[in-house]
This record gives C-alpha cells, structure tokens and sequence, in this order.
C-alpha cells in the first residue's frame, strides 16, 4: 500500500511540475474554447448549440496531448525496468500512471471544462453535469490512452502511432458524454448515457492495466 | 475461423497444404464470382432502387468480409499471444491489409449507392460510423507493426492491440447504434428469414461465398509470402554470421 501511494506521489509530482501537465492542457483547453467562436461565428444561438459538445471534443483531445510522456520517460530513462522489477504487480503500477495522469489533467480539466462550456452559452444548469461527464470522461480517456501510450513505447514516431491507436478507442466515451449533454439540454432522460459512460470508465479501469502491463512488458523484453 | 489450426499449426505441413489450397480458393473464388455477377446482372431491376441495387452485390459481401476478417485477426493473434506461434503471428499479420482492403471497399461501394439513394455521398450514420472506426483499427494495427523494428515486439503489440480491438469493436457498434441510426438493419439473417427475394438472395449469397474464398486464397498467399520473407531473413543472418 505506501509502495502504491509513494507512486501515485511520484506520478502526481512528476506531471504537475516543470508546469506540465495541467498548464498545457488547460491552456489548450481555453484556447480550443476561444478559438471556436472565432471560427464559427459568435451567434449565440448557434455556439449554445455546439458548446456542450465543443467543450466535450476539446477534453478528448487535451487528454491525447499528455498521453506521450505517459510511459515514454519512463521507458528512456529506466524507471520502467525499475517498476517491472518492484514487488508491486505491474498492473497495479500502471493503474496508478493513469490515475496520476488522471489527478493531474483530468480532474483540473474537468473543473475547467463547465466554465468554457458556459463562457460559450451553454445553461448554466448544464454545469454540474458536464463536470461530472468530464470527470468520468477523464478517467476513460487515461486509460484507454495509456493502452495506445504502452503500445507505441519504442516505436518510430509514437506520439503520432499513439493518437492512431487511441482514436477508436474514444468513440464510446466520446459519443456516451455528448449523449447525455445532449439529452440534458434537449430536456431528455440523460441518466442512460451518463450511466454508460461510467461503466465504459469501469470497464477501461478494469481491464486497460492488463493490456498496459503487457504491452510494457512487451518493449522492455 | 481457421480450419484445424492444431494440423495446419506445423509450417511443413501448413506449406504443403496451402501450396495447392491457395490457388484452388482462387479458382472457386473467380467460378462464383463469375456465376454471381451473372445472375446478379440478369437479376430484374429493382422496383424503388432500380440498376443501383446490383452495388449490393459488392457491398454487402465486403461489410461482411471486413467483419469476418476482424474476427480471423482476432483469434490468430490470441493464439499467437498464448503459444507464441509463428505461423500465427503470420496469419495475423497478412489478415490485416485485406480486411482493411475489405473494409474501404464497403465503405467506397457504399458511398457510391449512398449518393443515388439517399442523396449523399456520406453520413453520419450508426453503420457507417462504426465501419469507418473498424477501419481505423486496421490501420492502427498495420501502423503499429509497421513502425516497431524488433519483428517479435511488433508482433505481440500488435496481437495486444488486436485483442483491445476486439473487445472494444462491440461496444463501438452499440455506441453508434445508439448515437445515430439510418442504415437499414439486417436483412439477410434475420430470424424471420430473409427480406428479399430469391432472385437477389442467390446472386448475394453466391459473391458473399466467392468473397469469402477470395479471402481465403489470398490470406494462405499472404502467410506463405511471410513464412517466406522470414525465411530469407533468417537465411540472410545466418550468412551475414559465416
């Protein structure tokens, strides 16, 4: 237990310092949300109607953006070999990568994202929603990034191979968030995809450290 | 899925076996294709959809190829993972570029019918979108073989990706199912039975067969071109050392 904990220490320390990974993100984030009324027309009526899925779209690929220092430092610098070595099971190790990613782009990210949504026109009613779609959303997208992230340790071009992998893997989420915004919105039953959304976050918590773990395994052997 | 993997699991006698197989896939393949496209175009035109309907002759065959493939790449590349079979990892390996040619057929036939009938080229429809996801997992997978040298990395990445491939695929179907639908559902094997009449059913089902043993002569091809290729290489190492 302090083994895993002195990880998830290590993981959250080392992405929230040298003003990585929550300042990038949220600076992409906010320039994503300036930038979408710009490109389509600062009507409010019509970016009210994109802006819950704008701001949904945008996280997806915020997430995407940290995922190639996920395993990749680890990997060139040796702390991988050291972690396969550790008496912590390598699933549990790469559980609390993605959970660290997770403490330190995801749930700042999902503070943010209600804030642009709102900035854009969506209803402020839509906020605690959003925030807790992109909570969830997070979640799914660490995971499932960090199958793409383990895959293309070693490869040529992996931060590219890596966004190749992880885009198929990021329709459910994707599709299942923007649902239930929608449905909100729409003043629709919004329950069913929000409930998908986090059994599709259970599942990838669930069985993304077992293809991780075997994919590190994989470029270390 | 793979005929008696455990017989055709020697490469000696999977060598010999495919040596003849292959091309007598190819021939069964061009006779049905032939028949096919016969009574396909002898078929009467169709009452709303007229001369358009025989592009689903070609649609429908590759939608289900692309689907049989994934499975095909699947289950060789589970056994690859767990016995560390080489002819395996072949299988998987040559399986990939066809179906995702299969794939990108069904998705340009289909976008070729879509124009006629529905009056777009593409939309964004349940069907449509889970192909087109189908087919950036193809591409997933012959991209990451193809950017990791050491050939046994690539291959058990590969194989890892293939198996998150294939649990994911079905949730994507659903997802999109859920999300957008206007493609037409089933209409083939459904539990009433099919919902056309014979004179298409044959036509369908013979180039739904002669797809399938097209598939099959080309995949044996392509495992034989891999068994090849990693023959010589060894060969070459094996000179390289003196």
């Amino acid at each position: 237990m302090s083994r895993a904990l002195a990880l998830l220490s290590r993981e959250t320390v080392l992405a929230w310092g040298r003003g990585g990974g929550p300042l990038v993100s949220l600076g992409f984030y906010a320039g994503v949300a300036t930038l979408l009324p710009l490109a389509t027309g600062p009507e409010p009526a019509r970016l009210a109607a994109v802006a819950p899925g704008a701001a949904w779209v945008a996280l997806a690929l915020a997430a995407l953006l940290s995922l190639d220092r996920l395993f990749e430092r680890d990997f060139e610098d040796g702390a991988l070999d050291l972690l396969t070595l550790s008496p912590l099971p390598l699933e549990i190790a790469c559980a609390i990568k993605c959970l660290g990613q997770w403490l330190a782009t995801g749930a700042p990210l999902a503070l943010a994202a209600p804030v642009a949504a709102i900035a854009l026109g969506a209803k402020p009613q839509l906020a605690p929603l959003i925030f807790a779609c992109s909570l969830m959303g997070g979640l799914a997208f660490s995971f499932m990034g960090g199958i793409g992230a383990s895959l293309s340790l070693g490869a040529r071009r992996g931060g590219l191979l890596t966004a190749v992998i992880v885009l198929p893997l990021f329709v459910p989420p994707v599709i299942f968030g923007g649902g239930a915004l929608d449905s909100f919105s729409g003043g629709l039953p919004w329950r069913a995809g929000f409930a998908l959304l986090a059994a599709y976050a259970a599942a990838a918590v669930a069985l993304g450290p077992l293809a991780m773990a075997a994919a590190c395994r994989n470029a270390l052997s | 899925m793979i005929p008696a993997p455990a017989f055709l699991s020697n490469p000696e006698r999977f060598m010999a076996f495919s040596r003849w197989a292959a091309p007598m896939f190819g021939v069964i393949a061009v006779a049905l294709a032939l028949a096919g496209l016969w009574l396909g175009f002898t078929a009467p035109e169709d009452y709303q959809q007229g001369d358009t309907v025989r592009i689903m002759f070609i649609h429908v065959p590759a939608a289900w190829l692309s689907m049989f493939v994934y499975v095909c790449l699947a289950v060789a590349s589970f056994l690859a993972l767990v016995f560390r079979h080489a002819l395996a990892d072949a299988a998987a390996q040559a399986a990939a570029p066809l179906g995702a040619a299969f794939t990108f057929l069904a998705l340009v036939t289909g976008a070729l019918w879509g124009r006629p009938m529905w009056g777009a080229w593409w939309v964004w429809d349940a069907r449509l979108t889970s192909v087109l996801v189908l087919f950036l997992v193809y591409l997933a997978y012959i991209a990451l073989r193809a950017s990791l040298d050491d050939e046994a990395k690539a291959a058990r990445a590969g194989a890892i990706l293939a198996l998150v491939g294939a649990v994911n695929l079905p949730v994507v179907k659903f997802s999109v199912d859920w999300w957008n639908t206007l493609h037409q559902g089933a209409s083939v094997f459904r539990k009433q039975g099919p919902a056309m009449t014979n004179e298409f059913l044959w036509p369908l089902l013979l180039m739904g067969l002669a797809f399938m043993a097209a598939f099959g002569s080309l995949w044996l091809v392509g495992i034989r071109a891999q068994v090849w290729r990693r023959r010589a290489e060894a060969a070459a190492l094996r000179a390289a050392r003196g």
